[in-house]
């Protein structure tokens, strides 16, 4: 029989109605799964196998006695990135100025999964506030790729990422600000999904950049992401940008057919600087969604050439301005014997903060300054709405785009720490989703013969969840990549 | 090349502090992230509206009718401060 950790939560779930298993057994299962391997992967930064163990029981025992029923995601247990408040257990969002912060209160995703009788597992690891590309920028210790741990798992969620590719967790949320689950999703293999903007609620996720960061799943298969994400979607009034329309039901949007769906290509995304290992991986995937009936078509994003300098212009300064509320006082780290205010303020942020992030923090805080305002935010404001028009015109003559979600392969860790500029060059594929509002999800397509995986990014119009999901699903089918071991 | 100043200045602004064997290479890597953006200038952007918010198409201000609800208790507000005392959050002495 396959191990508890390799199943899916649908396998899961199905197993817990036939009793097969208990939810303890199951919490027993990745908890054994993650003291094997996570002293390699490193994906967890906080875990408490006692209060697991507890939870899965009482959920366990309110099935037995009916006070719980049983939806999918009960008995789940699932991982969320450190970023999303849990109260009382430790939220560090990767950083040193959080290192014993223990929220009062909850995310509203976290409440949602808890009522949907979910298990959390614990807190991955992240680069420091989602800064970063390979969670190399975490402040407590770098995850590694599960598929070759010399190389990096992505980021900023890597954590995540890492934690369901070596089965320590059948599924995860992480947060995405321009790439931040879809790009760990490519690197480790696994499915990642960015809503729309507004489609998940934002309260309790520790903000970084406000008008882009959204929460999505990470999971094993396009069925298990789009499970978690029907747990997660909808409104909330504690989240003023969060959207009040309807949640598609995305279980029953997986299983429709694609047949006549029409696919477009933006040409922008195959020049140079894209690996011909991904470029090839991704053309073969392009040709099995032809073969499953849709039309394939090369569209044109002209703008995409200044996708990176807008995302790294409003990203930054959206956090210069969010990150201001570390200020020692209310909670966080404060340097001791402060000799005053200012003084308290200036040295607890410099120690607390990250380099990526003091980098960050500069570039926003210049970028608004007056005198350079005009020149670099409000001209990367006016670039993001040419963007978003790029899009909003080529869904008028195709349901979907699709291209790679990263130029590369995963890279080796610290290949690309001593240059933050091409670090940021390496989001090219993805930050424009975020500036445009649009949902994005990456699945993977193929694994090389140097065994890594390649990441396929599907793009569609806003709301339009169930459409990426239900040709995921159907390629997903197509392709049947088995899902290795990891770590080997 | 950005003068050292302005970058004073800037991590004054922000409340940051560089030691001096920092500050040189974060200007290096400071410089080379300014003069990559400079290239956004060729975007055609004449009579372009921007954008501030993804979700402007689709929704205004939400508003709630203004009654008063429980909120956050003072024990779990203060409960992370450095420093508090009943219930109060305490720093450096501001006024002489």
């Amino acid at each position: 029989m396959t191990q508890i950790n390799q199943l899916s939560l649908k396998q899961l779930h199905n197993g817990l109605k036939r009793k097969e298993f208990s939810v303890r057994e199951i919490a027993a299962a990745f908890l054994d799964r993650i003291k094997a391997v996570d002293g390699q992967v490193r994906a967890f930064l906080t875990l408490d196998p006692g209060r697991i163990l507890n939870d899965a029981e009482e959920i366990d025992q309110k099935l037995r006695s009916g006070e719980l029923g049983m939806g999918f995601l009960t008995g789940i247990p699932l991982a969320l990135k450190d970023n999303i408040v849990t109260q009382a257990t430790r939220t560090t969002a990767g950083s040193r100025i959080l290192e014993n912060y223990l929220p009062p209160y909850s995310a509203t995703v976290t409440n949602r999964l808890r009522q949907a009788g979910a298990l959390i597992l614990g807190k991955t690891n992240c680069d420091e506030f989602a800064m970063g590309s390979s969670t190399e920028n975490s402040a407590y210790f770098p995850t590694r790729n599960p598929w070759d741990l010399n190389r990096v798992p992505g980021g900023s969620s890597g954590g995540s990422a890492a934690a369901v590719a070596a089965g320590e967790a059948p599924a995860a949320l992480g947060s995405d600000t321009g790439g931040s689950i879809r790009q760990p999703a490519a690197f480790c293999g696994v499915v990642g999904l960015k809503p729309t903007y507004g489609r998940v609620s934002r309260y309790g996720l520790i903000a970084f950049a406000s008008s882009l960061d959204q929460i999505g799943p990470l999971a094993a298969t396009t069925a298990d992401a789009a499970m978690v994400l029907q747990a997660i979607a909808g409104h909330d009034a504690a989240d003023s940008t969060s959207a009040q329309r309807g949640v598609d039901n995305y279980l029953v949007e997986i299983g429709r057919d694609v047949k006549g769906l029409r696919l477009g290509i933006p040409k922008e995304w195959f020049g140079s600087g894209l690996d011909p290992v991904v470029e090839t991986s991704v053309r073969a995937a392009v040709g099995h969604l032809e073969k499953l009936g849709c039309s394939i078509a090369e569209v044109s994003l002209p703008n995409t050439e200044y996708a990176i300098s807008t995302y790294y212009i409003i990203a930054p300064a959206e956090a210069s301005s969010n990150l201001a509320r570390y200020d020692a006082v209310k909670y966080g780290y404060r340097v001791p014997n402060p000799q005053d205010l200012e003084d308290m303020y200036k040295r607890s942020r410099s120690e607390g903060f990250g380099a990526e992030v003091k980098r960050r923090i500069m570039i926003g805080t210049y970028v608004l300054s007056s005198g350079y305002y005009d020149a670099y935010f409000l001209k990367a404001s006016k670039v993001r709405t040419l963007i978003a028009q790029d899009y909003e015109k080529a869904f008028k003559t195709v349901d979907l785009l699709v291209g790679p979600t990263t130029p590369t392969l995963p890279f080796k860790l610290g290949e690309k720490t001593g240059d933050p500029l091409q670090m940021y060059l390496s989001d090219v594929y993805t930050v424009t989703a975020n500036l445009a509002g649009i949902p994005a999800l990456s699945l993977p397509c193929a694994i090389t013969r140097e065994n890594l995986p390649v990441g396929l990014q599907i793009l569609g119009p806003h709301f339009q969840e169930g459409l990426l999901l239900r040709v995921a699903h159907a390629l997903e089918q197509e392709l049947g990549l088995k899902r290795p071991v990891l770590p080997r | 090349m950005v003068p050292i100043d302005d970058v004073k200045k800037i991590a004054d602004l922000a409340k940051l502090t560089y030691a001096p064997e920092e500050l040189e290479r974060f200007v290096h890597h400071f410089q080379e992230i300014l003069d990559y953006f400079d290239h956004l200038n060729t975007a055609p952007t004449e009579g372009v509206e921007p954008t501030y918010h993804a979700l402007g198409a689709f929704s205004g201000t939400p508003f709630r009718p203004d009654q008063t609800r429980p909120s956050l208790g003072c024990t779990e507000a203060v409960s992370n401060a450095p420093q508090e005392v009943d219930c109060q959050f305490r720093v450096p002495k501001v006024i002489e």
